[in-house]
């Protein structure tokens, strides 16, 4: 039970710093470089991607398990993974409107952006190249979410504040951003020997 | 872009290229052009896996294009998306192997990719076949251009020396720096300073290109 849990500690760990999708794996940098621009559109679309994140991993998973494993047909996971995200945030959005129009109206949005970031897709993917079992996926998918949000804060917080920096012409806006998350991600290679897995 | 018959497919196959090339211009799918840039090789294979997908994804919708319901029309663009995506996938597996060990979670998510949708709604869907591929073909070219690039400078630098493709195998070309090579330049850090630079330089390059023709016609 207790290396069960630092298990998961370390997935969580691992999967939010060591190997951050937006620093180390390169993923959901659409979204990232779309939404950094302001603080408040940054948390929500870390809360919003957290939560689908985390339910989106443990569908995926019951169905490779259950499902594509005992029929063999395991290379058919792109289509279905695909499939049920769509299909996940096509239903948070209808239940989110009947249920809570005041949260619908705060992050209905980003629920839409969710299902063209490339993360959201990754994390099954890896949940099932890795094996993992279906608390580990959980925990890998809560990992992923907490470090997608922590980029896009830190890189908000960067982007509020160059709003008034004198930058080169040719460097003025997606460039900066570029050269910005390369720093960041230089000083995130920092964690890469924090736990041994 | 609703007067295609009379449409020339050469400006058409430019326009991905240069006019709305995917990375530089529009900046879209980038996750690739940083996650396997840090090879000439695997950049230019991903390069190449992407323009498959594109163009047949574009065939594909555009013969289909008067029988799918406008309502259900996304989930079945993904469908056809995914489907060629996974012939990719597997293709690459079977036949460059060493490639697809590294690039493997990136060809399953060019699926994810905001362009080929794009193309797929904004043009496949609601022109011939003809002119669809040749879309298809110059966003595809135009995307592995910037792969190209970026990959290129990024190995010129980062590893002071250049392989390129031949076949199935590599074969070294130059030497470009000796001693110490900008180590950085290949690392993940180093996909981002190269992608930023290459971004503005293209803003410069344009910029000084738009500056002369103004004062040209005054």
């Amino acid at each position: 039970m207790n290396s069960e849990f630092t298990k998961l500690l370390e997935i969580i760990i691992s999967a939010s710093l060591i190997n951050n999708f937006v620093f180390t794996r390169f993923l959901g940098l659409c979204i990232f470089f779309g939404v950094s621009k302001k603080m408040e559109t940054a948390v929500g679309m870390s809360i919003t991607f957290t939560a689908v994140m985390m339910v989106s991993a443990a569908l995926s998973w019951v169905v490779f398990t259950q499902i594509l494993v005992p029929l063999d047909i395991t290379f058919l996971e792109i289509i279905v993974f695909i499939g049920i995200i769509a299909g996940l945030v096509q239903v948070s959005d209808t239940i989110m409107r009947k249920v809570s129009p005041g949260l619908y109206y705060k992050l209905g949005i980003y629920l839409a952006l969710i299902s063209t970031n490339c993360i959201i897709l990754a994390v099954p993917l890896i949940n099932a190249g890795e094996k993992y079992s279906f608390i580990q996926s959980l925990a890998f998918g809560l990992g992923s979410g907490l470090g997608f949000g922590l980029a896009l804060v830190i890189m908000a917080s960067i982007r509020e504040k160059l709003e008034l920096a004198d930058v080169p012409a040719p460097f003025k806006g997606l460039p900066m951003a570029f050269v910005i998350t390369g720093l960041i991600a230089l000083a995130f290679t920092g964690f890469s020997g924090l736990i041994t897995l | 872009m609703s007067s295609t018959s009379s449409t020339n497919l050469k400006d058409l196959i430019l326009n991905g290229i240069v006019k709305e090339n995917t990375i530089f211009k529009l900046a879209l799918s980038l996750c690739p052009s940083i996650a396997v840039t840090n090879s000439l090789k695997n950049g230019i294979y991903m390069g190449i896996a992407v323009l498959f997908v594109q163009v047949m994804v574009n065939l594909t919708i555009s013969l289909m294009r008067n029988i799918i319901h406008p309502k259900v029309r996304l989930p079945i663009f993904m469908l056809v998306i995914s489907g060629w995506v996974t012939v990719t996938q597997l293709m690459m597996a079977a036949f460059v192997p060493d490639v697809y060990a590294k690039v493997g979670l990136y060809i399953a998510l060019i699926v994810a990719f905001a362009s080929i949708l794009a193309r797929a709604e904004m043009f496949a869907s609601k022109n011939s076949i003809i002119p669809s591929m040749a879309d298809g073909l110059g966003m595809g070219i135009g995307f592995l251009f910037a792969l190209t690039t970026i990959s290129f400078f990024r190995e010129l630098v980062g590893k002071g020396s250049l392989t390129v493709p031949t076949g199935l195998s590599t074969q070294h070309v130059f030497t470009f720096i000796n001693t110490k090579p900008l180590l950085i330049m290949i690392l993940p850090a180093g996909g981002f300073l190269a992608v930023g630079i290459l971004m503005a330089l293209f803003n410069w390059i344009n910029a000084r290109y738009a500056a002369k023709s103004a004062h040209a016609s005054h």
